[in-house]
Formats: C-alpha cells, sequence, structure tokens
C-alpha cells in the first residue's frame, strides 16, 4: 500500500538544482546579498532556509543573515485543531529585520494561511524594506491573496493528496512527494 | 525543548493534585518559548485574540493578579479585573450568581482567587467556561506551584531525583499543597519543616519527610521553598513571637553556608524579610526570587494557551471526564 501512497515528485538532485536556482533568483532580485535576510517558517522552511543560505554563500562568497519564524502563536485555527503544545522558538538575526528584504521560505504554498500567520509575525517584529516569498513546492488551493515571488516547483495535485517536502534533519533525506491524505506522517 | 508527550489538560485547572506528570510536563514545555514573548519589543502574540478572560479575586493579591494580567493580555486576550471590594460580592451575591451573571455577557474564562478551599472546584463544575484557580482557600495554588517546578528545572536541569524542602507555615499554606503534589508527581523527594503547629497533622501521609530543625533540612535539601509566615492568618498563636520564629526557623546566610551542597532559595511572595528569610539570602546569589515572578507569566500563558484551546464540544467532553 505504501507503494501507492506515495509518489515521488522531485528527488534529491532535482531538489538541489531547484535550490541552486531559487538561490540565484533570490540575490538577483536583492541585486546580491547585502540587507538581505531568509527568514524559514518552521520547521522544514527552516531547513530550506540554511539550504538555500549555502548556496547563496558559495555563489557569493558569505553567507546572507538567516532566522526562523514559528508561526504557532498565529495561526487562526486554534479554536478548530485545539493548542499545539510544540512551540517553537521564533529567531532573528542579530541585526533584525527593520529596513532588509527579508526572504519568508516555505516548504509548500498551499492555502497561503502559513505565509499569512508568518506575514503578521514579521510586522510584530519590525518593518522589512521588502518581504518576499520563496517557496520549493507551489499548488493549488488557496484561501488567500498570496502569491509566491520565488518557486522551486509548480505541481498539479489533485484535493486529496498532499504535497511534502522531506529535509534530510527531520525525515532523514531530501525530496518533494505526493501522499495520500489518508497516511498520516 | 520539545515535549515527547501531549497530555491534554480538559476543561479547568483547580490544583496539581491528580495530573500526571506527563500533564505537568506539556504545561512546563509549553511555558519555554513564552518566556521569549515577554523578551520581544513587541511583547504580544495574537493567539487568543477575541477571548474574553475575567479576572475574580476575592482576596487581595497583587502579583498574582498582575501577573495573570499581564499573561492574558501578552496573548492578546480581552480582560476584565473584578476585587471583592466595589462588587456586588459585599451586596451578598453568592459566587454562582456573580459566575452566572459574566456568563450572561459571553465571558470565554475565569481566573479565580477565593478565601474557602473548593471554591474553584465549586466555580468550575457550574459553568461552562474554563475556570483557572489563583489560590482557593487552603486548597491549592496551581500556578504558583508549576511556576516553583519551572523555575528548579531552570536551574537544576531536572526534577526527578532532587530533594526540595518546603520551610514554614505549611499548615495554611495552598502553595506547599500544589508543591508538593507537582514534585512528587515528577519524581522528586519532597520534605517539609516547621513548627508542629504550623504542619498539618498527617503530612507524612501525603509522602513526605518532615524535619524539625531547619539545619537537618539544610543537611538533606537541594532546593528550599521558603513560605510566608502569614501573619494575617496568625491570630491563633501558632508561633510564640516572630522574632522567635526566625531565630529557630528563619533562612539565614550563616545556615545556608553550613550546608554542604549549594542550595536553590525560592520563596513564593511576598517575602516577610528578617521573619521566614533573611535579606542577605533574599537578595543573595543563591535565590532565584525573581526569577520565579518572571517565570510565573510565562507559565500562565502556558495554561491559559492550553486551556483556551479547545473548542467548546472538547471542553464538554473533558468535563465528562473524557480527554480533549
Amino acid at each position: 500500500m505504501a507503494f501507492t501512497n506515495r509518489l515521488p515528485l522531485m528527488d534529491e538532485a532535482a531538489v538541489r538544482r531547484a535550490l541552486a536556482r531559487m538561490a540565484r533568483e533570490i540575490v538577483e532580485r536583492n541585486a546580491g546579498r547585502e540587507g538581505l535576510v531568509l527568514m524559514g517558517i518552521r520547521r522544514r522552511g527552516d531547513v530550506l532556509g540554511g539550504l538555500l543560505a549555502e548556496e547563496i554563500a558559495g555563489a557569493e562568497g558569505s553567507p546572507p543573515s538567516v532566522g526562523a519564524l514559528d508561526i504557532t502563536l498565529y495561526r487562526d485555527d486554534l479554536a478548530e485543531v485545539g493548542p499545539r503544545p510544540v512551540i517553537g522558538e521564533t529567531t532573528l538575526p542579530p541585526a533584525g529585520i527593520d529596513g532588509r528584504t527579508v526572504v519568508i521560505i516555505d516548504d509548500v504554498l498551499f492555502t497561503g494561511r502559513t505565509v499569512r500567520a508568518a506575514l503578521n509575525e514579521l510586522m510584530d517584529w519590525g518593518r522589512p524594506a521588502r518581504v518576499l516569498l520563496c517557496v520549493l513546492a507551489e499548488r493549488d488551493g488557496r484561501e488567500l491573496p498570496i502569491q509566491a515571488d520565488i518557486v522551486g516547483r509548480r505541481v498539479d495535485v489533485p484535493p486529496d493528496r498532499r504535497v511534502e517536502v522531506l529535509v534530510p534533519e527531520l525525515d532523514g533525506r531530501l525530496a518533494v512527494e505526493l501522499v495520500a491524505t489518508e497516511e498520516v506522517v | 525543548m520539545i515535549p515527547s508527550v501531549h497530555a491534554p489538560l480538559g476543561k479547568d485547572l483547580i490544583g496539581l493534585e491528580g495530573l500526571s506528570a506527563d500533564q505537568i510536563r506539556t504545561i512546563l514545555d509549553t511555558a519555554e518559548p513564552f518566556k521569549e514573548i515577554s523578551e520581544r519589543r513587541i511583547k504580544k502574540v495574537p493567539v487568543l485574540r477575541g477571548k474574553t478572560i475575567v479576572n475574580l479575586f476575592f482576596e487581595p493579591s497583587t502579583r498574582t493578579r498582575v501577573s495573570f494580567e499581564f499573561a492574558e493580555k501578552r496573548l492578546s486576550a480581552d480582560t476584565v479585573n473584578i476585587s471583592s471590594s466595589g462588587s456586588s460580592v459585599v451586596k451578598g451575591e453568592t459566587l454562582v450568581d456573580t459566575a452566572r451573571n459574566l456568563e450572561a455577557m459571553k465571558i470565554d474564562m475565569v481566573v479565580m482567587r477565593h478565601g474557602a478551599s473548593g471554591a474553584a472546584r465549586f466555580l468550575a463544575e457550574r459553568i461552562p467556561s474554563n475556570v483557572v484557580n489563583a489560590g482557593d482557600g487552603r486548597h491549592e495554588h496551581p500556578t504558583q506551584g508549576l511556576l516553583d517546578l519551572l523555575t528548579i528545572r531552570d536551574h537544576r536541569g531536572k526534577i526527578e531525583g532532587l530533594r526540595v524542602c518546603i520551610v514554614g507555615d505549611v499548615l495554611h499554606s495552598r502553595v506547599a499543597r500544589s508543591n508538593i503534589f507537582g514534585l512528587l508527581a515528577l519524581g522528586a523527594e519532597v520534605a517539609v519543616c516547621g513548627p508542629r503547629t504550623l504542619l498539618p497533622v498527617g503530612i507524612e501521609q501525603m509522602g513526605v519527610t518532615v524535619f524539625d530543625r531547619v539545619e537537618a533540612a539544610l543537611e538533606w535539601a537541594d532546593v528550599l521553598n521558603v513560605l510566608r509566615l502569614q501573619l494575617e492568618r496568625m491570630e491563633g498563636g501558632f508561633v510564640p513571637s516572630l522574632r522567635e520564629y526566625n531565630r529557630i526557623y528563619g533562612v539565614s546566610r550563616a545556615r545556608l553556608e553550613a550546608a554542604p551542597r549549594e542550595v536553590l532559595v525560592l520563596h513564593p511572595g511576598p517575602m516577610n524579610r528578617g521573619v521566614e528569610i533573611d535579606s542577605d539570602v533574599a537578595d543573595g546569589p543563591q535565590s532565584v526570587i525573581l526569577n520565579q515572578v518572571t517565570n510565573g507569566v510565562a507559565v500562565r500563558m502556558a495554561v491559559l494557551y492550553l486551556l483556551a484551546g479547545g473548542a467548546p464540544d472538547k471542553a464538554e467532553a473533558a468535563k465528562q471526564g473524557g480527554e480533549a
């Protein structure tokens, strides 16, 4: 059953190629790495942010500032799903985000609600000059008017399927897969 | 820190008695990330936006009430404070009528301090709002117990296996009871120390050791939780004089220095300096009294967040004895 429930969309090599291109796009949009802050949304966006920072360091000589956003307390579904006791920490680069170009990094862009929460949290932390959204996978199903600026791969999937990004730190490998929603991961 | 188990709390927090170690750990682990919110420039997250919380205080309190209020405001809840003086309570309204009238104005939670033991449970069983006990008589003060646990864990890395001695007026102390239940649930060894007139009869049956001399307690303990000598409850002649109490049971620098270990000193406040604790101890390096106050806000945020999360049907299910 597990065979039919999981379908590979991108293997490690494909993800790495996509990240390399996304890193170039980020730097190009910002005209260099000066003033750039990569803020990954915990937990997988955070890991992808680290990989993108490595790519940028390779191309530009030094890494951009990085941080991580935990949006648990900014979610809009507390009453529906109950509290999530696993609340991670939000970390900012020492110089903060005021006046800088902040790139929000997430694994999959789906409803847009996570990004809405991340934007609200960012505004509580400071006033970035500009905010960009960068996602490894983008799919249909937006519930809010939010679009990504930089996309690794656009995938067409039926509503009952979920796109999953797997990262080495949490899942043991780097890949993007299509999963039937019955399967609990 | 990531909680290994998420154990739901149910509708209310009445006491630490009967809570499982996993439930207590869930609260403490949830409090960890909340500490950071109070360090932010904008000390506010929107998680309880639109929730109305009533702080119903039938006994005087500054620290606990302010701490709850900060916790509520930093989670973006709307708060109303009611104290017994100047409310319809002095006109003879019953507790349930007061609460039902508040409910009729559509509230979500009640944080209550009351002079009668059992008042919090009494209220919780009669209204659908979440109830948090902020101290009821001599029964329990669960958020104080939790913030003590969090402070001890912060400084010693764990609770399990630690030797914690509660010194002073255990008889009148809801803090002592919440501490004993919480510490025992998390696997600490617990002792109490004080004049026999201020120790409940049969306290050994709670699973605690009794020390008659504070020197003996210090010989044994890793952590000392020094209770306030409740002067307003002292009409009964429990101690001959404050000076004598200080001479025999006061925690002094000399006594701490004679102890074989570096003992951590807690005090729930407000302190009677020179009675149960000397100033050079209260302000000394082993004192974590102000850390307790800081942790109090984080712990209360965690409790409010965990209780508020459930949808009404979940709260109802919890009330029936199931888990939300």
